[in-house]
């Protein structure tokens, strides 16, 4: 007998742990994403029921992985492609005549071919993140509509639809080959970053239920870590996230206001955190020349690692950034460059820097509100109140808004 | 897997190329065509004339026809050709659209529904 409590909390971590791979060597023999989710909920209750009475097995994961199985092979039984599918489960058949295996050979790979096929470019951005938290993640629907503030019926209705593109245009469940990786993984990369940001940003204002989205991204993005230990980019979007987490807590002042990097209390951040990131990001760095995500993680390291703003290295935040422009040379880097470029040579520098990004950047608040404190630093109070006006009326986020709004009064 | 590739593309871009160009591109269709063909993955398909050649017949709700000059689809993308893939799955489907020749061209992919 084990108590119903424990039993509970310990099946609420193996699940995190273990339903996207359960949900994959599923969905690998069966075909049938549906029916893969319904299998592993099917095993959960089942778990709950025997793990009480009979005790917590040794290895969760395998008791899970054989349950649905064996509930995956009854179905099998019952349907018209029984003999075509039961081919491929003839070794794992045999292999559940006899006691529960806990000790199974669970396929990492599994995991990663869900991931990529829930990352598939075929599938649009809404659609990928959707399926990516609910399969991979393990959220509710429920929970992913709420994080996305969004209704719960708009998310179903994707996931829905993206099940069924999946299905009718053969999307494959696969690792892409060598070839196609580098994009492939982009795509992936993209979508755990969108979902951290989402979480971190939180565009959408405050709602108090909200999921702590930005802490889910970072452990889905451990993971594909654990997965694909070798490819730097993976390595350096983690530390990115790490480094943003750990100092999570300086970023809002009591009142909730948004305060500025240069503002912050540094030791409010989690230092421990930020040296173990940086850690991370020098493994990286080893592995080959850098991509877009180890420079960010990059430039947010040496400004966790500075011991105040005036003390930021800013000639090698600047070189940092020519390094990224290089290879993403898009206007919200080169804006941010600018934004460096100030500190290290004053307003008038950046304000040169920014001049060719106006029209391309007209619709993006932080293009203006940077303008307006470079305009103010360099003694042009009207142009600043101009500045910061039109962003003010671009910007929904409320804290971003309170901001702007004191330096407008 | 059948797949329905639709091959789309800017008619006026068609028609700035020089005639040695023309050429040359159809050339390399031809080629690209021959081989995707000699591997089984394209299976059919066909060239279409130009736009102004097409004819729309439309159906109404009640049933009634009508009967226009040109295609149905406004916009600068033009359907100008389409290929049956047989793939083993949209990833096989897409490398093979993507290997398409004509710069500037747009392809869609579809499955073909196959009842039986």
């Amino acid at each position: 007998m084990a108590e119903r409590s424990a039993v509970d909390s310990r099946l609420g971590d193996v699940l995190r742990e273990e339903r996207s791979r359960l949900i994959g060597a599923l969905v690998r023999i069966l075909d049938d994403w549906d029916l893969a989710e319904e299998l592993v909920q099917d095993a959960a209750v089942a778990a709950l029921e025997h793990w009480t009475t009979d005790g917590i097995p040794r290895n969760p994961g395998a008791w899970l992985m054989t349950t649905a199985r064996r509930r995956a092979v009854d179905r099998l039984r019952r349907r018209a492609r029984y003999w075509e599918r039961m081919a491929q489960l003839t070794a794992e058949a045999r292999e559940m005549d006899g006691p529960i295996n806990t000790e199974g050979p669970l396929g990492a790979d599994d995991r990663l071919r869900l991931l990529f096929t829930c990352c598939h470019p075929a599938l649009n951005r809404e659609a990928q993140v959707a399926l990516t938290l609910r399969t991979i993640g393990g959220l509710e629907t429920s929970e992913v509509a709420r994080a996305f503030i969004v209704p719960e019926a708009t998310i179903a209705q994707r996931l829905v639809r993206a099940k069924r593109k999946i299905r009718d245009a053969r999307i494959p469940y696969r690792v892409p080959d060598a070839a196609e990786l580098p994009a492939r993984l982009d795509e992936v990369l993209s979508v755990l970053y969108l979902v951290f940001n989402e979480g971190y940003l939180a565009t959408s204002g405050e709602a108090p239920e909200r999921r702590d989205l930005a802490r889910d991204a970072e452990w889905l993005t451990s993971l594909v870590a654990r997965l694909m230990p070798d490819e730097p980019e993976v390595l350096g979007l983690l530390a990115l996230m790490r480094l943003h987490l750990a100092r999570a807590d300086g970023r809002f002042a009591a009142d909730g206001s948004l305060v500025l990097l240069r503002d912050q209390d540094r030791s409010r951040w989690d230092r421990p955190a930020i040296l173990d990131a940086v850690e991370l990001l020098a493994r990286a760095e080893r592995k080959s020349r850098p991509g877009p995500y180890l420079l960010q993680a990059a430039i947010i390291a040496t400004h966790a690692l500075a011991p105040s703003w005036e003390a930021t290295p800013w000639d090698a935040i600047v070189t940092q950034y020519d390094a990224l422009v290089r290879i993403q040379p898009t206007p919200v880097v080169q804006l941010n460059r600018a934004l460096a470029l100030a500190e290290r040579d004053g307003p008038s520098a950046a304000l040169d820097a920014l001049h060719p990004l106006a029209d391309r950047l007209d619709g993006y608040h932080l293009f203006h509100a940077a303008r307006g404190e470079l305009l103010r630093r360099a003694g042009d109070p009207d142009g600043a109140r101009r500045a910061n006006l039109r962003a003010l009326e671009l910007t929904s986020n409320p804290a971003e808004r309170r901001l702007i709004e004191e330096r407008l009064a | 897997m059948k797949y329905v590739m639709l091959i789309a593309g800017d008619e006026d871009v068609w028609a700035s190329r020089s005639p040695e160009e023309s050429t040359a591109l159809y050339e390399r269709i031809r080629q690209w065509w021959g081989e995707e063909s000699a591997s089984g993955r394209i299976v059919d398909g066909h060239e279409l004339e130009p736009s102004p050649t097409a004819t729309t017949v439309r159906i109404g709700i009640d049933g009634s026809t009508t009967v226009t000059d040109g295609p149905f689809i406004e916009g600068k993308e033009l359907v100008g050709g389409f290929g049956v893939l047989d793939v083993s799955d949209l990833d096989q489907a897409l490398k093979v659209a993507a290997s398409w020749p004509v710069p500037g061209d747009v392809l869609e992919v579809r499955p073909i529904v196959e009842r039986g």
